[in-house]
């Protein structure tokens, strides 16, 4: 794809003035800056007066925060309008690699909330624009990606991301020149930027609660078995510490590379070890072999049942309803949940997208992640990312899960925790949830008594 | 205990199965015509799709609960849909490039990548369930701690049979003969009226073609997806490689050493790091024996 953005880069002018800024103005300010002006060259028909344009400038204040208050506060509104007048909103997910999978549907939510939110009036009595990007399930892109989106396009805040990884990638940029991401996917926890809001289940509100389930029912001998990347292995080490506080035993604790679609061995170890329940943590693809293998070795829900929390309705599809009957899944929403908001929501989804296609949790997350934002935006009058922020605390919203709420200290939401076990037909049965009262999100473990063991401090 | 060590041993075999089963293709279009064919894998996933379109027709004409039967004539139709598309790109494609080997990993590696989308857009990127016959689904129980899988049973009995069939095929068939006549001498073959070009495009398809087999076949164990190819294209790769390039018997002793040692060490270790000391114990042994297992003459 030709970028204007580059060949601007290049030419001698921007250049300068980026230089002369950095040495004047400090990094933040400055980048922003030459953003706003490669922006302005960019899709202005005038670039010559660009670089003194008060969208540009207006945009370095807004983000470095450098400018007189007053300004700031003006300049915010400015910062964010398109052409059109509206408020311009960033979408980043991977739409190619191996990640496209998942990515796709949460990117179809997004855009789903924010059609829906304009055809009731918009924002602030604005329109918001989509600028869609491709993260491409490569983590330094989600970094590019991010940039560009806060310094050319000026995006009030930006939606998407899925794996951890690209969510650490995007955490510099955004922090550095003060945007906004809103990240829909459960997740390890352990993690606190003031630059993101985490509409996602760190695991005191998915993890925890699940491991409670098992053990309630009398399973206390688990076999813990998972991908080998960062979101397994802590949220291991979190299962681990709980079990141990709480009466259960790890049986084992095994790890197999991403795409792996070997289980013989593991299903071998699961049998010689004999353990009453497996928590999987295991992603993608390798789901799919592992719940063929177990079947075809004879193992299914009656004489071997396994919590997974990485396996939604998308997923069960392509394992085969038949080998994933009756196990058990653990998230904040499922397409079955009942109530009039998840309805609208799951029809909405079906007739833009498709009837064949499903919703799920991350799907769901990303949807009411924008009408979090959305309503945010309305309680501060001002898309200004630290008034954005400032307004976070109690701002809730009636999500397809029921009702979730902004908690103002760690950034995520108050939402429940529910168990389905799989029916015949790929869509989950509650067989739990943690009740009516929302759980607080918890994502450093400070209110459990062995926390401190998995945290280090 | 026993039991254990027995299901231990059936595992190594078992992946070894696999193993030789995806790499039996590449052996012919790697190891003998020395294409870099890095649209192995994807030719693995098309086997794979051609096993779910046999499952739907199936499906529509005699219903679910005889559907998964036609599994069965989905192996010889992955192999010849594979085999179509096999022959299409050597004629159209990898013809131009026997004079360049090099060139011909990234042009079958952009062939991969065309094949990949085109799926995506065609079955939609999620994995899509085939379906299997019933009988399939179940196990051998022998005793308490040992139980052999139908599926796994099979996809053995797979292998041996592709195997004995290349074998057959090249060893004691004319038209095997005249095979290897053009892969060992191009000049003399053509000389003594050998029609090379025809040959090179027979051998191409077939090498495709098991891998479409190979694709149907791990409908039974693994998930079905268009990104599939990336998961088997590295290990087959490693077993044709570890072999010896162009020995078929390599291919075979290649295969069933790694799934031993697979198998011995991820029940000792985390199967991740199992899979590194297997990885590991690869590279030490082509330090030692640059050819592999089996050495190829130089001519």
């Amino acid at each position: 794809m030709p970028d204007p953005s580059h060949s601007h880069d290049s030419d001698a002018a921007p250049d300068l003035s980026r230089r002369k800024f950095l040495r004047l103005a400090g990094g933040a300010a400055a980048l922003s800056a030459v953003g706003g002006l490669l922006a302005a060259c960019g899709s202005s028909a005038a670039p010559a007066s660009s670089g003194t344009s008060p969208a540009s400038a207006s945009a370095a204040a807004a983000t470095s925060g450098a400018a007189k208050p007053s300004v700031a506060a003006s300049a915010a509104a400015a910062a964010s309008e398109g052409a059109a007048g509206g408020i311009k909103v960033g979408v980043l997910n991977s739409l190619s690699g191996t990640m496209a999978i998942s990515e796709v549907a949460v990117k179809n939510a997004s855009l789903m909330a924010i059609d829906e939110i304009n055809k009731a009036g918009g924002v602030l009595g604005k329109q918001l624009t989509p600028v869609v990007q491709d993260g491409a399930s490569d983590w330094p892109t989600f970094a590019e990606k991010t940039k560009l989106l806060l310094q050319n396009e000026k995006v009030a805040a930006i939606f998407g991301c899925w794996t951890s990884a690209s969510r650490k990638a995007v955490l510099p940029v955004v922090e550095q020149l003060n945007g906004l991401l809103y990240y829909p996917v459960q997740y390890e926890g352990l993690e606190a930027s003031k630059n993101i809001f985490y509409i996602a289940a760190p695991p005191n509100q998915q993890i925890i609660p699940a491991v409670t389930f098992l053990l309630e029912k009398g399973w206390k001998n688990m076999y813990l078995l998972g991908s080998d990347y960062v979101f397994p292995r802590t949220a291991n080490k979190v299962i681990k510490a709980q079990l141990k506080a709480e009466g259960g035993t790890t049986v084992a604790e095994d790890y197999t590379p991403l795409g792996n679609t070997d289980y013989s061995a593991v299903v071998s170890k699961i049998k010689a070890s004999k353990p009453q329940v497996v928590f999987n943590t295991l992603n993608g693809d390798s789901n799919v072999a592992f719940f063929k293998q177990m079947k075809a070795a004879g193992f299914t829900a009656d004489n071997m049942p396994v919590m997974s929390v990485s396996v939604a309705e998308e997923e069960v599809a392509g394992i085969g309803v038949d080998n994933f009957k009756n196990q058990y899944t653990a998230w904040n929403y499922f397409e079955s949940v009942s109530g009039d908001a998840n309805k609208k929501f799951v029809d909405g989804f079906k007739k833009a997208y498709g009837t064949n296609k499903v919703t799920d949790d991350p799907i769901e997350h990303a949807y009411a992640a924008v009408y979090l934002w959305a309503k945010q935006v309305e309680k501060a009058s001002s898309t200004d990312v630290d008034k954005v922020r400032a307004a976070a605390d109690g701002v809730s919203f009636d999500a397809p899960q029921g009702k979730v709420t902004l908690d103002g200290a760690t950034q995520h939401i108050f939402q429940k925790a529910m168990i389905g076990q799989a029916g015949d037909d790929g869509q989950f049965k509650v067989v739990w949830d943690s009740g009516d009262k929302a759980l607080q999100p918890d994502p450093f473990l400070k209110t459990y008594s062995w926390g401190s063991t998995v945290t280090g401090s | 205990m026993t039991g254990l060590v027995l299901l231990g041993i059936f595992n190594g075999l078992s992946v070894a199965s696999i193993l030789l089963l995806i790499a039996i293709g590449l052996a012919i279009t790697f190891g003998l015509m020395n294409v870099i064919n890095m649209a192995h894998g994807q030719f693995i996933m098309v086997g794979a799709y051609v096993a779910y379109l046999c499952g739907n027709v199936a499906l529509s004409l005699v219903g679910a609960d005889a559907a998964g039967n036609a599994f069965i004539l989905a192996l010889p139709a992955s192999f010849l849909v594979t085999a179509v598309i096999g022959w299409l790109l050597e004629r159209g494609l990898i013809r131009f490039l026997y004079k360049r080997p090099l060139d011909t990993l990234l042009a079958t590696w952009g062939v991969g990548l065309l094949l990949e989308q085109a799926a995506k857009n065609i079955f939609g990127a999620p994995n899509v369930n085939v379906r299997v016959p019933t009988w399939l689904g179940g196990a051998l129980q022998l005793g308490p701690d040992l139980s052999l899988s139908y599926a796994r049973l099979f996809i053995l009995g797979l292998a041996l049979v592709a195997l004995a069939g290349v074998y057959v095929y090249l060893f004691r068939t004319s038209l095997g003969r005249l095979v290897r006549a053009a892969m060992q001498n191009r000049a003399m073959a053509d000389c003594l009226g050998v029609r090379t070009d025809r040959i090179d495009a027979y051998t191409f398809a077939l090498g495709a073609g098991l891998a479409g087999l190979a694709g149907a076949a791990l409908c039974l164990l693994g998930p079905v997806g268009p990104f599939i190819g990336t998961d088997y294209i590295v290990q087959a790769f490693m077993v044709v490689v570890l072999g010896g390039v162009g020995q078929l018997l390599g291919t075979m002793g290649a295969a069933g050493a790694i799934g031993g040692l697979d198998s011995v060490f991820n029940l000792q270790f985390s199967v991740s790091i199992g899979q590194v000391i297997v990885f590991a114990a690869v590279i030490a042994f082509l330090q030692v024996r640059p050819s592999g297992f089996i050495r190829t003459r130089a001519r």
